[in-house]
């Protein structure tokens, strides 16, 4: 099959489906809404004021382009690939959620829906949504599980200063597949006048498509910045993945060169024997779930499990449905790192490099450190830091045994 | 398309209350919650309770169209053991008393996609159910489960909903079958009530559509609101309210105290007294 695909860039098909993965799986009473939401899209893709204004802000507030750095004491430390991070954690707000925030968020403005909410991811997601809210004038509701309202205390602290309500979730497992339900329970009985801004490639059609494109601006920019510094693209391209934005953004542009060779990399929690992990890909199977088909940690019944990882941003039990597809389909190999693994690389990457780095990229960053030294140095790696680890700091102190 | 007879229970029903010139009572109750022996003795009792069809929730870890009320009721069926193949096992008891009483299953299709479609179609129609309700299958994923249920004698009862436009209404009752399940109020199960003349207003507009029987719920909360519904619809669905009684009669360390069941169907047949009620006033 992967020898009759002669582009990985088509999909989806026009109902939302990357071979089997993706749909619309959700209530009627959010599919008119889930309709007009493509059709908004549809239309905006097509009208030049619709990406003429995304890129004012993109350029003006957000700081994009954001620099392709030369990571060099790194490169030298482990002595093989040159190491290259896209430094889209130097964006305003601290990461790439920035990049969907102001695409949905111009998008609802164009449907005439007056409320924004959204669940949170590592509290980065609510963070860049607050922001783009106050900006815009909209209110907006965040939901929060309450074990990430914990984890995630400044950036709680962030939303509130921005304007937003932030509403903990107290439901089932208390983490964030339960702020996503309780998310699409809000929409279904506001459904009038709010816009759901899902922050990664996961959710009904449209949504995986139009983040995956919103996001994009990461591969196209790194495109070019790499044939700029090194007059050719790169060899390789490391992510992280949790629902898998960042590095479907990463990957998207670069999926019909086949000498360029893609990772993603999963959150393997305490180790994907255990069942504390996050890897949906290597440790779960297909399954429906928040609109989508996909690939799921569940049990023999369907009931879907509880994720772990250090990282909230990465500790969700499913994955956008592009990424399953590129799984099958092999163009995309994906991988994991533990824990301890990540906190290694945060460490690492902060001492060589004067960068603190989220803990989500921090996996990527894990597994650059497992290949780097086997790759020839005219190698070519470039890795998403998708992310800045101040919001991290007293998981990692926590870890480490630090007392703050 | 070739499909298999139904049951026929869900028809014969609503004729049935057609020509006793009353709306019906539906009753949801998850299936499992608290637990198997108690939710046996509940759904066993329904019928001579008032019920007039039997919603059994499909426990899912995940129901997202569900408020606290029936979220809670998942969880503790869970919690307690209960698998999708229990579901069918407490439909295989009811059936081996009741061959009359339509059941229909609602849940969500993870569990149901997980056991296999055409699998779980014939274990489900060997057990006695007599139609399906998924929550997160509306009719732009018809071919996952509707059309093979369609096609094995399974009725697929759909919701319509206020955002149900006139346009796309038909889509979805093109392939509805056994009777339409209309949610009168945006949001999720138990939390908010659409007005009397609300509820009217949008049967009217369904009953342009469609000859099937129509069944209206959520928010439905008290057997005076029963009686509203069954006298403009074919039926009123009743769930969180039942689930609050069975809630009630949970002790302090969530076991069932003696006599839940009974409680149950004493409220049950509250609801039952009103929506029949509806005869005399006519």
């Amino acid at each position: 099959m992967t020898d009759q695909i002669n582009t990985y860039r088509a999909g989806p098909d026009e109902r939302g489906h990357f071979g089997i993965f993706g749909g619309r799986f959700v209530a009627e009473t959010l599919m008119p809404l889930i309709l007009e939401v493509e059709k908004a899209w549809d239309a905006a893709r097509d009208d030049p004021s619709f990406e003429e204004e995304l890129q004012y802000y993109f350029k003006h507030y957000v700081g994009r382009p954001s620099p392709l750095y030369f990571a060099k004491r790194l490169t030298e430390h482990f002595g093989g690939a040159k190491i290259y991070f896209k430094r889209d954690e130097l964006n305003h707000t601290g990461a790439h959620k920035i990049n969907i925030c102001i695409g949905q968020i111009l998008l609802a403005r164009r449907m005439g829906k007056t409320r924004i909410i959204a669940e949170s991811w590592a509290g980065l997601l609510g963070v860049a949504t607050a922001t783009v809210c106050a900006l815009l004038d909209l209110p907006c509701t965040i939901y929060l599980g309450s074990k990430d309202i914990e984890r995630q205390a400044p950036n709680v602290f962030r939303m509130k200063l921005l304007g937003a309500e932030v509403k903990p979730v107290a439901s089932g497992s208390n983490s964030l597949k339960d702020a996503m339900n309780e998310a699409l329970r809000d929409w279904v009985a506001n459904v009038e006048n709010t816009f759901y801004i899902i922050g990664t490639v996961a959710g009904p059609h449209p949504y995986p498509a139009m983040v995956r494109d919103f996001q994009s601006v990461i591969g196209r920019e790194a495109r070019e910045q790499m044939i700029a510094a090194e007059g050719r693209i790169p060899d390789s391209l490391v992510a992280c993945i949790g629902g898998g934005s960042n590095a479907m953004g990463l990957f998207h542009p670069f999926l019909d060169d086949p000498e360029v060779k893609i990772w993603g990399v999963e959150a393997a929690g305490l180790g994907l024997d255990t069942d504390k992990h996050a890897a949906s890909l290597t440790g779960g199977r297909p399954g429906v779930l928040h609109g989508n088909r996909t690939y799921l940690l569940q049990d023999d019944d369907g009931q879907i499990l509880e994720a772990h990882s250090i990282s909230a941003g990465l500790d969700y039990p499913g994955i956008g449905p592009e990424h399953a597809w590129l799984f099958e389909s092999g163009r995309v190999e994906y991988v994991s790192a533990t824990d301890q693994e990540a906190l290694e690389a945060f460490q690492l990457c902060s001492r060589l490099e004067g960068i603190i780095p989220a803990l989500e990229p921090s996996h990527a960053l894990a597994h650059v450190a497992r290949i780097a030294g086997d790759l020839p140095q005219d190698h070519l790696l470039c890795m998403n830091m998708c992310g800045r680890g101040d919001k991290d700091i007293f998981t990692v102190a926590e870890a480490l045994g630090v007392g703050l | 398309m070739s499909a298999a007879q139904d049951s026929g229970r869900i028809r014969r029903r609503f004729e049935a209350l057609k020509e006793e010139g009353r709306g019906g009572l539906v009753t949801f109750v998850t299936a499992g919650d608290p637990d198997y022996e108690t939710s046996r003795e509940i759904v066993l009792g329904l019928p001579a309770a008032g019920a007039d069809v039997i919603e059994l929730g499909m426990p899912f870890s995940d129901p997202m169209a569900d408020g606290p009320v029936v979220q809670a009721a998942s969880q503790r069926a869970l919690r307690a053991g209960m698998k999708l193949a229990k579901c069918l096992e407490l439909v295989r008891e009811f059936r081996a008393h009741d061959d009359d009483t339509p059941i229909v299953l609602m849940g969500y299709y993870n569990p149901i996609y997980n056991y296999g479609v055409d699998r779980f179609l014939a274990d489900a129609l060997a057990a006695g159910v007599d139609g399906l309700i998924v929550v997160d299958l509306p009719p732009e994923e018809d071919e996952e489960l509707c059309l093979p249920s369609l096609k094995a004698g399974m009725n697929f009862i759909r919701l319509a909903t206020p955002t149900t436009d006139d346009v796309r209404l038909p889509v979805v009752l093109s392939n509805t079958s056994g009777f339409v399940y209309y949610v009168s109020v945006m949001g999720i199960t138990g939390t908010k009530s659409a007005t009397e003349d609300a509820v009217r207003a949008a049967v009217e507009r369904l009953r342009r559509h469609t000859d099937l029987p129509i069944g209206v719920g959520f928010g439905i909360k008290t057997p005076d609101a029963a009686r509203a519904v069954a006298a403009v619809a074919d039926a009123a669905v009743v769930g969180s309210a039942i689930v609050d009684r069975i809630v009630a009669g949970l002790d302090a360390d969530g076991a069932p105290a003696p006599g839940l069941a009974g409680k149950v169907h004493d409220y049950v047949r509250e609801l039952a007294a009103e929506v029949r009620s509806r005869e005399e006033s006519v």
